[in-house]
């Protein structure tokens, strides 16, 4: 059953025909196991990891580290709500360390970055400071290598 | 005798290939997997280190002891270190030290057909007579004994097999050697056991030929490490069998070769001590191309048998009126899809080519809608034909 994850992980386009036949598992019992898997939220959603640059279109990420003040009985997850349901905000992460949350915001100029950290993140009551990084080059996203370098170099043909 | 070997099979596809792009090759006997990294990482360390330097004729000892420990962790076989087990630059150099070792001039040495190229160039280039043994896909290319027993003459020093077989993905499973072994004691034959790819199963356990009762004493046992854990480059594999072969590959070995490469021994010995993860994966992820190439192959119409080793498929071709040399030369030309004919590897491989599937599943999903385009082309200038 961890098969059928581990392949559509790798390339969620993958049928439910196609992993009966690298795995052997009838295409029913496949599609029962996505089907219940969707249910659960244990596949959160299929998506599609892009380039933007290379479609033309510009785009800016940064990495930004938030300290911030735990509420009583909330603790961090009100505060956090309040910063991640910004659109801008791609992915946000509570983490261990010198800093509380770890976010990763998008903006198509480094101005949408910087006025989205000086105007919205900021002033939040209980946000008591930022560190933005902005990123410079892409190297790998999720388990895949985006930059070039990766065809294969193997001999056409050997015995 | 070199003259007796003839040019590799393939020389005239590789010059093809190089004239053309957009090419899906099939025809690749190595894993398109990069070498783990821990592995990698493992030889950069020792680099730094400072270890570039030669190391025992026999290679490093704890590599050896490590040899043995896996050769006895995994089919109970044991071996001594000290003098059973020779560290060699890849299998390929195993095979051929094993057949100048045992072959006097004159002597056969039977050999499964089809079989990896490089065994009868071997016996041949050591002084001897390679004689094929057929197999065919009625028997899934297993090596049937009382095919091997009428082979044998008063000159039939011994046996070279493979398996997992490269080129047909077949696999003997221990009852299937149990027959060879009766046919090896009855002979008195020495057995060479290229057991490159004995990891590398599905649906089956992994074995040794050398388990066998009575069989370790007559067996060379070789090993590598290319395949199973993607390290073809660095060039390291093991020969493990008594002493007394052992010994004589060794003497060969240390004038000829003097040790292998310490990089790849450091990174064989970090593969066997720690690599058995990945090496997992990689199988994993061989199993669902496996599964996809048979599939597609029996539904276009070229017979498959089910390959239970190795990384190939070697379907029949029969069905499109052409020779194997045919089929592959045309199918690269018209389809730009790259296999090896079956022939290349001996004459029963008329009639199949071999299809390799260390390649990402959606290289062979195109693949197979060329190969099923072509195919149709021919059956239909057949029919007009017949
Ligand atoms: C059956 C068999 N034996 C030996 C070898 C050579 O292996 P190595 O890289 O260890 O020299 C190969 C490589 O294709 C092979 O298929």
């Amino acid at each position: 059953m961890k098969q059928v994850f581990e392949i559509l992980e790798k390339d969620s386009r993958t049928t439910p025909e196609e992993i009966a036949t690298m795995t052997g598992i009838p295409v029913a019992e496949v599609e029962d196991i996505i089907n219940k898997a969707e249910r659960e939220r244990a596949i959160v959603k299929y998506k599609t990891i892009l380039d933007w640059r290379k479609l033309g279109e510009a785009e800016v990420l940064a990495l930004i580290e938030v300290r911030i003040q735990p509420q009583m009985d909330v603790g961090f997850d009100a505060l956090a709500e309040r910063v991640y349901r910004f659109p801008q905000v791609r992915s946000a992460y509570l983490v261990s360390g010198g800093y509380d949350l770890a976010l990763v915001v998008q903006g198509k100029t480094m101005h949408d970055v910087a006025d989205f950290v000086a105007e919205k993140l900021a002033p939040l009551q209980g946000v008591q400071g930022t560190v933005t990084h902005f990123l410079l080059k892409r190297y790998k996203e999720d388990g895949e290598i985006l930059v070039s370098g990766e065809e294969d170099k193997r001999l056409p043909i050997t015995m | 005798m070199l003259d007796k070997v003839p040019p590799s099979g393939i020389r005239k596809f590789f010059d093809l290939i190089a004239s053309m792009d957009d090419v899906i090759s099939l025809g690749v006997g190595e894993p398109d997997f990069a070498t783990p990294w821990h592995i990698t990482e493992t030889a950069i360390r020792s680099l730094e280190q400072g270890l570039t330097m030669y190391t025992s004729n026999c290679g490093m000892l704890e590599l050896r002891q490590e040899v043995a420990g896996h050769l006895k962790a995994t089919y109970g076989v044991e071996y001594d270190p000290e003098t059973e087990v020779l560290i060699t630059n890849g299998v390929s150099e195993g095979v051929d030290l094993a057949m100048r070792a045992v072959i006097d001039p004159g002597d056969e040495i039977l050999i499964p057909d089809p079989s990896y190229v490089a065994y009868p160039a071997c016996v041949l280039f050591a002084g001897g007579q390679p004689v094929w043994v057929p197999t065919s896909c009625d028997s899934e290319f297993r090596l049937r004994p009382e095919d091997v027993g009428v082979r044998i003459t008063e000159r039939t020093k011994g046996l070279l097999m493979g398996y997992p077989s490269n080129p047909t993905g077949a696999v003997m499973e221990l009852s299937d050697l149990a027959k060879i072994a009766d046919v090896a004691e009855r002979h008195d034959l020495v057995v060479i056991s290229d057991e490159i790819y004995s990891l590398m199963v599905y649906g089956t356990e992994p074995n040794c030929f050398a388990s066998l009762p009575g069989m370790r004493d007559r067996t060379i046992v070789l090993g590598g490490f290319s395949k199973a854990y993607a390290m073809t480059g660095w060039r390291i594999g093991y020969a493990a069998g008594d002493s007394r072969f052992i010994g004589a590959m060794t003497k060969i070995h240390q004038y000829t070769a003097l040790c292998a490469p310490i990089m790849g021994q450091v990174a064989a010995l970090e593969a066997l001590r720690a690599g058995a993860e990945e090496a997992g994966k990689m199988l994993e992820e061989y199993d669902r191309r496996r599964r996809v190439v048979i599939k597609g192959f029996n539904e276009i119409g070229l017979n498959c048998f089910e390959p239970r080793g190795a990384f190939y498929a070697f379907p029949s071709i029969v069905s499109t009126g052409l020779t194997s040399e045919q089929f592959a030369e045309r199918l690269l030309l018209e389809e730009k899809v790259a296999v090896v004919p079956g022939t290349a590897f001996g004459p029963s491989g008329e009639g199949h080519v071999r299809v390799c599937y260390a390649t990402s599943i959606s290289n062979i999903e195109e693949a197979l809608k060329r190969i099923t385009l072509f195919v149709k082309r021919c059956r239909s200038k057949k029919r007009a034909r017949d």
